[in-house]
């Protein structure tokens, strides 16, 4: 295969790739490149500045704090889904997968169904439920004995609560990925397991979870990467500036106001540019750890 | 990018341009018999108030002009400002042109995209701080016409002030006397407003009453010039009145937002509504019961008061129009006492800023407007040139103003902060 035919050159290689590389470099590597290139300009796109629009950002005053402050935001954000939004997947995958269970293709649509829906849609619906003015989540809490508070307006509570309503939408999501890890599991081995007497615990635990490790892999990864681009329930809800307080400001809201600017803010495209690229390279390091740290050295059962 | 986008925003502009002209050329030459007749485009983002400029404003001209022909054309809010660049650098734009206030405008005079308008017939008749928000920083070239501004206030339900004897209050103790009577009787929420969307707490909070604190205009040009602080007695003190306000608003206030505040107080639940004069329009079709209207209160009684009186709009010339003489003739006109009824009484809640009296048909807007009589005007002390730095301040006050409603921020340590954030990069002139 590496030989190389000494007769003719392989043109429909480069041919059949062209089209999608093509299409790739227009939407995707041309404006990952120009947007690094917009950072390395000044404010007003005419001076190069080299790296001192980074070094902005990690040292000046007035652009750390905020870029911490997101960065942090956003980690818990992060943690808030492998905690609670991953595990719930598996839990409700595991459920669904057993086979005493009636209707679930029912219950497999309801739950995947809110994946589906507009981020508008689920910020607004949500917005909704939790309105102390008009919502059902102040009687609702009355009745479960619990004090009521406006949660998405507190700045202790509102990052927990749009983290929370984001784990609703997107629970679907590492729930199907399990699944079907779950589906091909073979039948014969979880029988031989049964043979030797295991319980559905340990049938869980001992044969399914192993075999489905590297999706564990794959929904981590995709989550970090979703998380770390997450911006749009956090602008449907809260609105650009991230209030109360900068509480719910995500990397992703933190660049759009910079780059786009907000309100009397003018946008700064040089600045801008440079939170993008730092997004990108925190992105672009996770997804190598992962690959690197744990695809490689995970073991994948051929079965 | 932005370069990209600016190829993109001309191709659309100039191919909309191209059907447009192909699709209504028979309708809009129609009338026309003279064949000097001119036409004009307005640029605009007040995509509103289409129905209102092509059916009264521009006819009313029109009768007057008959050798001038005006089209309204408007564009989205969100897409005017970058839709508008393209179309003055491909050289497609319209021969007037909407003007934001300060520095989005500013830009366009600096580029070469406005004329200087300070030899304008006509232009004696507005004031200096309704032209403050379209002047060079110098404050010798005006380059847009002040259009319209919008004045804050408290709107009030007169049916819950008769049934619990209260009358407008006319001092800071009077306001809060009231807000307690209302909280004692415990049916209606005293002072409807959320802290939500942040902007409402800081331009109907902060802004609203803080004019009468910092004595409007010399306040404003003191932040400006230096003179004074935004750690000064007059913002500590209008923090601290806002402070205060948390007690009075809807439950859960924090996540109220403001579409939430509006329908509430329409739904006549709650008393008093901190306003902004747009909101007029909404009320007069949502409300069900009489409305009444108070504006800011002051220290003691018979203390000159003072109002927030926002310069929200204003109209200039495209420099590279072809007919400069008949976009001059449409602005003189704009000047004059006909286009200041017309445009006031069409749109309720936008007051014209002309010296001409105007009579007003809703009363509630005449409320608003007479204020002008009693009390100075001035605008938002963040607008003009104290938010061209970062941290902006604009941005700082919503967040600010929020923290003091909700009991974040101890008003002193907000004020100290809001100038620690002021002297990180302005300096002053």
């Amino acid at each position: 295969m590496l030989r190389p035919n000494k007769s003719r050159p392989r043109w429909h290689i480069a041919v059949f790739l062209a089209p999608a590389l093509l299409l790739y470099s227009i939407v995707m590597v041309f404006p990952l490149l120009d947007t690094l290139r917009l950072s390395l300009f000044s404010s007003n796109g005419e001076s190069f500045v080299g790296l001192s629009n980074y070094q902005r950002l990690f040292t000046d005053s007035q652009w750390w704090p905020y870029f911490w402050r997101a960065l942090k935001n956003t980690v818990l954000f992060f943690i808030l889904h492998m905690v609670l939004q991953n595990p719930l997947g598996l839990l409700l995958a595991a459920l669904l997968d057993s086979k005493n269970l009636r209707g679930r293709s029912i219950y497999r649509t309801l739950l995947f169904s809110p994946t589906m829906l507009s981020f508008v849609i689920v910020g607004f619906v949500w917005q909704l439920i939790l309105s102390p003015t008009w919502g059902i989540a102040p009687a609702i809490s009355e009745f479960l004995g619990v004090r009521y508070r406006p949660w998405l307006g507190l700045e202790s509570t509102s990052l927990p609560t749009i983290a929370l309503i984001s784990i609703w939408q997107f629970v679907g999501i590492p729930m199907l990925f399990f699944m079907t890890a779950l589906l091909a599991v073979p039948q014969d081995i979880l029988e031989a397991a049964r043979v030797d007497g295991a319980s559905a615990w340990q049938l869980f635990w001992r044969v399914k979870f192993p075999l489905i490790l590297p999706t564990v892999g794959i929904v981590s990864i995709l989550t970090f990467i979703g998380n770390f681009n997450a911006f749009d329930l956090v602008y449907t809800a809260k609105g650009a500036l991230a209030g109360p307080n900068f509480s719910t400001d995500l990397l992703g809201t933190f660049f759009y106001r910079t780059f786009y600017g907000f309100q009397l803010q003018l946008g700064d495209y040089a600045m801008g540019t440079t939170i993008a690229v730092i997004i990108f390279l925190i992105i672009l390091f996770g997804s190598l750890l992962y690959l690197l740290g744990w695809q490689r050295k995970v073991v994948t059962y051929e079965l | 990018m932005v370069r990209k986008w600016r190829w993109k925003f001309a191709l659309v502009s100039l191919l909309t341009t191209v059907l447009a002209a192909c699709g209504g050329g028979s309708a809009t030459q129609a009338p026309t018999t003279n064949p000097n007749r001119v036409t004009l485009t307005i640029e605009s983002w007040r995509s509103d108030d289409q129905k209102v400029w092509t059916e009264q404003i521009i006819p009313l001209f029109e009768k007057s002009h008959p050798d001038i022909h005006v089209e309204f054309r408007p564009t989205a809010p969100t897409e005017y400002n970058a839709a508008l660049n393209s179309k003055l650098e491909a050289g497609t734009a319209g021969d007037l042109i909407t003007c934001r206030p300060f520095d989005v405008s500013l830009g366009l005079y600096t580029a070469g995209h406005l004329t200087a308008l300070d030899d304008l017939p006509g232009i004696a008749h507005f004031s200096d701080v309704a032209k403050s928000a379209w002047q060079t920083d110098d404050g010798k070239t005006l380059f847009c016409l002040p259009m319209a501004s919008v004045i804050h206030g408290f709107i009030y339900n007169k049916a819950i002030f008769n049934e619990l004897g209260l009358t407008e209050p006319k001092t800071v103790d009077e306001f809060f006397a009231v807000l307690d009577k209302i909280k004692q009787d415990g049916r209606y929420t005293p002072l409807v407003m959320g802290t939500a969307e942040q902007w409402e707490a800081a331009t109907m909070g902060f802004q609203n009453i803080g004019p009468n604190y910092w004595f409007g205009e010399n306040g404003r040009k003191a932040l400006i010039d230096g003179s004074a602080k935004l750690s000064d007695a007059a913002y500590v003190s209008t923090l601290k009145d806002l402070a205060r306000w948390g007690d009075y608003l809807p439950d859960g206030f924090e996540a109220v937002k403001y579409a939430d505040a509006q329908m509430l107080f329409a739904s006549g639940k709650g008393a008093i509504y901190p306003a902004g004069s747009w909101d007029i329009s909404y009320f007069n079709q949502n409300a069900k019961f009489e409305l009444g209207a108070f504006k800011a209160p002051v220290a003691k009684a018979n203390d000159q008061c003072f109002i927030s009186d926002h310069t929200d709009i204003g109209i200039g010339i495209n420099a590279k129009t072809a007919h400069m003489a008949q976009a001059r003739t449409f602005l003189e006109w704009m000047t004059g006492p006909e286009f200041a009824g017309e445009f006031s009484n069409a749109l309720p809640g936008f007051f014209s800023l002309s010296d001409y009296p105007v009579s007003l048909k809703n009363p509630l807007a005449q409320t608003f407007v007479d204020w002008r009589k009693q009390c100075q005007s001035t605008i938002r002390n963040s607008y003009q040139i104290l938010s061209r730095g970062e941290p902006n301040l604009e941005n700082e006050l919503w967040r600010i103003s929020v923290g003091v409603i909700d009991g974040t921020f101890a008003p002193e340590d907000a004020a100290q902060d809001l100038q620690k954030g002021l002297d990180n990069w302005y300096k002053k002139p």
